[in-house]
């Protein structure tokens, strides 16, 4: 199916999950309006969340069964197998997100049932985010991703780390939002546009790119790097992470992180191919960030600031992807970051039921003894420490793998060395969780009697590590349609010539 | 029809008993486990009979697993790997009765852990295809983690991540190597396979790359073995481990390694392994191995951490003999690796024996005790006799053909090399007789049971081993031979024209 977005209906219909969300936003922010008193309200509010997501997805699903495009180059938004992907991708992390949000929403008496609605406009950002193909669509996207995060970190307002965290982020985070706009302005002046594939089309056209357009696309790369929290541009990320409320935190390592690198995957595969520079600046990138990620995990007492410390690493093996490039570096990208959503999700969802009202620190420690209280979950906790590791049965190592294939057939060997080397490392903070819960005795009698998750967030962790191990033994479906999605976005360059 | 289903039975029978054993209360649970490896012992018994002396691999099995990346699960075993193989499963039944009364919390866990174990190690023996290699070399590695980090000694975290984080690190560049390889291959046939034959075929048109690479298999089997400056993590697994753990650990987990050279790093890169730095390299660093583990053994107080650094000597042998590269010591190496896997088990079953009457594994702590428990101390004598490698017993086999094949190769080598036979036999006699013999001075020795019939059935089938290895170990020898020379010409072509053939063909 061709879509026109010259023609009117065309254009609606290659925004049709954007548009299905946003009405849905629209009545839950009615719905809260009137209903924002009672923990029912906030339930059906949940549910509703639900019940929104799931019917994106499906407008999604009807648009990639039509194989959905769109025609011409200089489209706003792309209509892809890319943006399908990624798009199930938000949605999922956004589902697993309001699961184990409903507990811990009424043990914090959070009962404000606006959580839900901003929930449901930063995943409408993040899809904005990877459907556009123009630079200022993606800027759209990601300041309506932002601004609806900034909230929700310090949704917890009477706890002041929440509030910190807030500020912190938005202070930090509207920063990194001037220097991609900058950077935007700077590729404005160089290329005389902002559309992507246009963009592309001058880069190779140009030859040897214009100082303008290199400080440009660096500052473009810094603006994404705030976001993905990359060394060293991630100090924000721990303390952000430690005091936003358990569930915030989750989706904001998964679903913003894929957001902010589907983005750049998408600006740097199609717009600036021909510029080798990038390539330089992420690999240093990626190198810095797997090492620094992973040693200042090392030194972490607190679980939640690990897992924070963790999900800076994680970037760092993105970037090993991004730096890859072409198509299966997008592809490794897809699988790896359906791994890494899953499994960080699943133990950001196991340590908001350690957690305790009032969010005290939990150390790794704490979790002495864990299994033989709470042998399920302790059990779905070390396969997602595993994952993490990326051992093998586990869809963490598959992903793991497919960036390596990708590294390394795009000849950068030593990039792969680094990143298993620092794999090595990272065995020393996920191991602690798993020897804590299985080889240490309880510190006290009934240490854990009160860790439990509703019957929502029992049915997320058992999703996610049924999805974890089936990944990790078969994942043949989950290639085909990464490699169609990556496949999907090709460099300008190369269109142009076809399409010309 | 048998040789078609044979090995994928043995991988996933033990991961079915596994889950079933893991639901079970503890006092079934043994039962069942062992039910179960019996069973697995007796679906391999007949590969014994039904493999064919002949190079090549039999009972292979073939299907696709991830077609995108050309990802089978290729199986199958030829004299190399069957002896390992029937070892592991020969091994299991006797871990798991051996352990009867030593293992007494969370047993369901703890026998699932085996059972798990055991698909892993006979997976990485079996598997030919690189990838499902890869995986089985991990997948076995958590299930130890376990089990010493759980119902291990007092330091038994320390030895727990120690292990994990060494084999780790060797195999994740491991991981990076088999991925050159693979895109190499791939590049120059435009196939994309992990296919063991496949990769053989391409590797030697690596060039100078096939240095890193075999850097990186050298690694991780290296610190397998463990070769010397590798060693380290094993004094502490070993010591650590419940006595099943260290007899499985020593037992088969340490043929991984060097069966790894045999199979991939020898093959693979035959320039490199054989190129005078690489060869000079490790015939010095085995020597090390086998002088040093012995005098280190020579001065434990702990039994156990003396057969941990026994364990090192006897791997020393085993890297000598397939570097030498005759047919005699390649065999002789392969002889040792089932040997050690005998006579080292026995030796931990023992030593755990006699800890569950006196929780103390301090040589100091005994004295004069045959008198008390004198089956024990015949045994204990005839098995440190066969780690000695005295003439009758499998230990003189083996060690024997490896000092006389080495020879031809690095005679000044295997001429140091014979003194560590000596070492053996000063710091295992030292303490059999400090254990055993010398006059009775602590009471609490006196009343010492003697071995229980549980205890006699987990032995006699290794002394019965160790014995006809020791007698007639023709059988042994004729399977391994055509295996042993269809590596030795692939790495050396024209190798084994003339040499002397240790047990062949009449």
């Amino acid at each position: 199916m061709r879509l026109d977005p010259s023609i009117y209906g065309d254009l609606l219909l290659s925004l049709l999950p954007e548009l299905v969300l946003t009405g849905w936003a629209l009545v839950l922010l009615l719905f809260v309006a009137w209903r924002h008193q009672t923990v029912r309200d906030l339930r059906i509010t949940g549910w509703l969340t639900l019940l929104a997501l799931l019917s994106t997805a499906v407008a999604t699903w009807w648009l990639w069964w039509h194989h959905a495009g769109v025609q011409g180059l200089a489209a706003m938004v792309a209509a892809d197998d890319f943006r399908w992907v990624a798009d199930w991708i938000f949605l999922g992390a956004a589902a697993l997100t309001v699961l184990i949000s409903f507990s811990y929403l009424e043990r914090e008496q959070l009962l404000a049932p606006e959580y839900y609605v901003l929930l449901v406009f930063g995943t409408l950002g993040m899809m904005v985010m990877a459907a556009g193909a123009d630079l200022m669509v993606i800027f759209l996207g990601l300041e309506l991703m932002s601004v609806a995060v900034y909230v929700l970190a310090g949704f917890d307002r009477r706890r002041a780390r929440s509030a910190e965290a807030a500020l912190k982020y938005f202070l930090l985070g509207a920063f990194a939002s001037g220097f991609l706009l900058y950077g935007i302005a700077l590729i404005y002046g160089a290329t005389g546009t902002t559309n992507i594939g246009l963009i592309g089309a001058q880069v190779a056209f140009m030859g040897q790119p214009s100082v303008m357009l290199l400080a440009g696309l660096a500052l473009l790369i810094v603006g994404f790097a705030f976001k993905v929290a990359a060394v060293p541009f991630h100090t924000w990320a721990p303390d952000v992470y430690d005091g936003a409320p358990t569930p915030v935190t989750a989706f904001m390592a998964t679903g913003v992180k894929a957001a902010a690198f589907a983005a750049l995957f998408r600006v740097l595969i199609a717009g600036f191919a021909g510029v080798a520079a990038w390539h330089d600046i992420v690999w240093w990138l990626a190198v810095i960030t797997m090492i620094g990620g992973n040693l200042f995990a090392l030194a972490q007492r607190s679980l939640k600031r690990m897992l924070a410390y963790s999900s800076i690493a994680h970037a760092g093996y993105l970037l090993v992807a991004v730096t890859a490039g072409g198509a299966a570096g997008m592809s490794a990208f897809i699988v790896y970051v359906i791994a890494y959503t899953l499994m960080s999700l699943g133990a950001f969802a196991v340590l908001s039921a350690k957690g305790r009202a009032g969010e005290s620190d939990v150390l790794i420690d704490d979790l002495a003894g864990l299994a033989a209280r709470r042998p399920w979950l302790a059990f779905a906790l070390a396969i997602c420490m595993l994952s993490l590791l990326g051992f093998p049965g586990t869809a963490g190592f598959i992903g793991k793998w497919y960036i390596l294939i990708a590294a390394t057939s795009a000849g950068q060997n030593t990039l792969a060395a680094i990143l298993v080397l620092t794999s090595v490392v990272s065995a020393g903070y996920y191991l602690p969780v798993i020897m804590a819960m299985y080889m240490k005795p309880e510190p006290i009698e009934a240490a854990h009697v009160d860790v439990r998750l509703d019957r929502w967030g029992r049915a997320a962790v058992v999703a996610v590590v049924a999805g974890l191990l089936l990944f990790g033994v078969w994942p043949n479906r989950l290639f085909d349609l990464a490699r169609s999605a990556g496949e999907s976005v090709q460099p300008a360059a190369t269109t142009t010539t076809t399409g010309q | 029809m048998y040789g078609r289903w044979v090995l994928t039975a043995l991988l996933v029978w033990p991961l079915i008993a596994g889950a079933v054993v893991l639901l079970l209360p503890g006092r079934l649970a043994k039962y069942v486990a062992l039910a179960a490896s019996l069973v697995e012992f007796a679906l391999s018994v007949p590969l014994w009979w039904t493999f064919v002396p002949a190079g090549g691999m039999q009972f292979m099995v073939d299907r696709t697993w991830i077609a995108a990346w050309g990802i089978h699960f290729t199986v199958g075993v030829d004299g190399i790997s069957l002896f390992l193989v029937l070892l592991t499963t020969f091994l299991m039944p006797l871990s798991i009765l051996g352990s009867w009364s030593y293992i007494t919390k969370r047993e369901g866990g703890f026998y699932a852990l085996l059972l798990v174990l055991t698909t892993g190690m006979i997976g990485v023996f079996v598997a030919l295809d690189l990838f499902l290699f890869y995986v089985m070399w991990e997948v076995m590695l958590i299930p130890m983690y376990f089990i010493i980090g759980v119902w291990g000694g007092d330091n038994r975290l320390y030895a727990a991540i120690k292990f994990f984080i060494y084999t780790f690190f060797g195999s994740l560049l491991m991981l990076v190597a088999i991925i050159v390889l693979y895109l190499h291959a791939a590049r120059v046939t435009g196939i994309y396979s992990f296919s063991y034959a496949h990769l053989l075929a391409q590797a030697p048109l690596l060039g100078s790359t096939a240095w890193w690479l075999f850097g990186a298999f050298f690694l991780a089997f290296a610190i397998k073995v463990p070769l010397f400056p590798l060693h380290t993590w094993l004094p502490d697994a070993h010591v650590e481990a419940p006595t099943a753990g260290s007899v499985i650990l020593a037992g088969i987990l340490l043929k991984m390694g060097t069966y790894g050279f045999l199979r991939f790093a020898l093959p693979f890169f035959p320039a490199v392994a054989l190129s005078q730095t690489v060869q000079l390299v490790i015939v010095a660093l085995s020597l090390i191995g086998i002088i040093y583990g012995g005098l280190v053994a020579m001065v434990q107080p702990d039994f156990k951490k003396l057969i941990a650094y026994s364990s090192v000597a006897h791997l020393g042998f085993v890297m000598l003999g397939i570097w030498a590269l005759t047919l005699q010591s390649v065999q002789g190496a392969l002889l040792i690796m089932i040997n050690h896997g005998i006579s080292t088990g026995a030796l931990f079953f023992l030593v755990g024996m006699i800890y569950e009457r006196r929780h103390s594994r301090l040589i100091e702590a005994y004295g004069g005790i045959a008198r008390v428990v004198p089956l024990f101390a015949a045994i204990l004598t005839i098995v440190s006799l066969s780690s000695i490698a005295l003439p009758g017993t499998n230990g003189f086999v083996g060690e024997f053909l490896v000092l006389l094949g080495s020879f031809r190769t690095y005679p000044i080598a295997t001429a140091l090399a014979t003194t560590g036979v000596i070492v053996a036999a000063a710091y295992l006699l030292t303490a059999l007789q400090r254990v055993i013999y010398n006059p009775l001075t602590d009471h609490a020795n006196e009343k010492l049971t003697d071995l229980t019939p549980r205890e006699l059935l987990v032995l006699v089938p290794l002394l019965v081993c160790i014995l006809w290895v020791g007698i007639y170990p023709k059988p042994f020898l004729r399977r391994m031979e055509p295996s042993a020379r269809q590596l030795i010409e692939q790495v050396r072509p024209g190798a084994t024209q003339g040499q002397p053939v240790a047990g062949g063909q009449p």
